[in-house]
């Protein structure tokens, strides 16, 4: 499936926005997702399937004043 | 409690210190971890970016999230407008579960102002969302009471442009938020040294957001020290009552004893 991943093409196995990290190697309780604009709360990954298309933004926290 | 020992209050939080510590240009976690320490910050901002796997150790959450006693304070940076920065907020409570929000919103990478307009509107989202709103906004007090007006918990003028380590040029202004604030005044940005956090102190601001001139130090955690002792200085010159200038007025007696006496004939 091709989805589009922190702003890049991306060509993915997963099926939901769980594997997803998991194929990304991303620690899940550090990350957030934004999938198609709208902020996924944490809970809901495993249930939240992809389909072809989707916008996913991965973000965490960096340095910042 | 005295006025001096009095806690900062924050959103109905209640903090000892008074000195933010911004976690950006640190040369590595463990510095900044350091500087934190030494610091005695309760409050410490971060920044929301994309996640890189190829960079796991920029990960400062680990480390941050350790030191039991620390509020973590996200940034809206990056936002270009209202939308964004209410979009990033979201997003970073997802992550940390803090509702502490600094909202920042400067479109112009040239000079880094905030968008007063954006602000205001991002803010008023905020505060209805449930948010602890500190907005980081020019130094204009007519600005500084809407924001206050519509809950913000605080508000954050700049001492200068962010990163510029100009100090408190907009000292005047500053003057007039605190004069009418009702919410703590923050000084958020463009302080050097820790005179300028002391000056910013006594002239009755609340607290004081230092990122650039601990972060760039050569001895960061020892600057972060100084810092909050200029602060801690300041703070209490303020509430100890700080002289009016004036004329020239001397301080010892004037009596001309080393004057040769007169010798009568």
């Amino acid at each position: 499936m091709h989805i589009h991943v922190n702003g890049e093409s991306y060509e993915t196995k997963a099926v939901c926005i769980a594997d997803l990290l998991r194929e990304r190697h991303a620690d899940s309780a550090r990350v957030a997702v934004v999938l198609n604009d709208s902020v996924l709360p944490s809970a809901t990954r495993a249930n939240t399937r992809l389909t072809e298309g989707d916008r996913v933004e991965l973000l965490t926290f960096a340095g910042g004043g | 409690m005295t006025e001096q020992t009095s806690p900062l209050m924050i959103g109905g939080h209640s903090f000892t210190s008074r000195l933010l510590l911004g976690t950006g240009k640190f040369a590595d976690a463990d510095t900044m971890v350091r500087a934190v320490q030494a610091s005695g910050a309760q409050i410490v901002t971060v920044a929301l970016r994309r996640f890189d796997r190829d960079r796991p150790h920029d990960n400062l959450l680990e480390p941050l999230l350790a030191m039991k006693h620390i509020t973590l304070m996200p940034n809206t940076s990056g936002a270009c407008t209202a939308a964004e920065a209410v979009r990033a907020a979201h997003i970073a409570r997802e992550l940390c579960g803090s509702s502490f929000i600094k909202v920042e919103i400067h479109p112009n990478p040239h000079h880094l102002m905030p968008d007063p307009i954006e602000t205001f509107e991002a803010a008023r989202i905020l505060v209805r969302d449930g948010f602890i709103v500190m907005p980081y906004m020019p130094a204009d007090p007519v600005l500084a009471k809407r924001l206050e007006e519509i809950g913000c918990a605080s508000v954050m003028p700049l001492g200068s442009a962010i990163g510029s380590g100009q100090g408190l040029a907009t000292a005047d202004l500053l003057r007039l938020i605190i004069r009418d604030a009702r919410i703590p005044v923050i000084v958020d940005a463009g302080l050097r040294s820790p005179s300028h956090a002391a000056a910013a102190m006594e002239m009755g601001c609340s607290a004081v957001l230092v990122n650039t001139a601990i972060a760039v130090a050569g001895d960061p955690p020892a600057m972060a020290e100084a810092f909050a002792q200029a602060i801690q200085a300041g703070y209490k010159a303020c509430h100890a009552g700080i002289m009016a200038t004036g004329e020239a007025s001397a301080t010892s007696p004037l009596t001309a004893f080393l004057e040769p006496t007169k010798q009568n004939p």
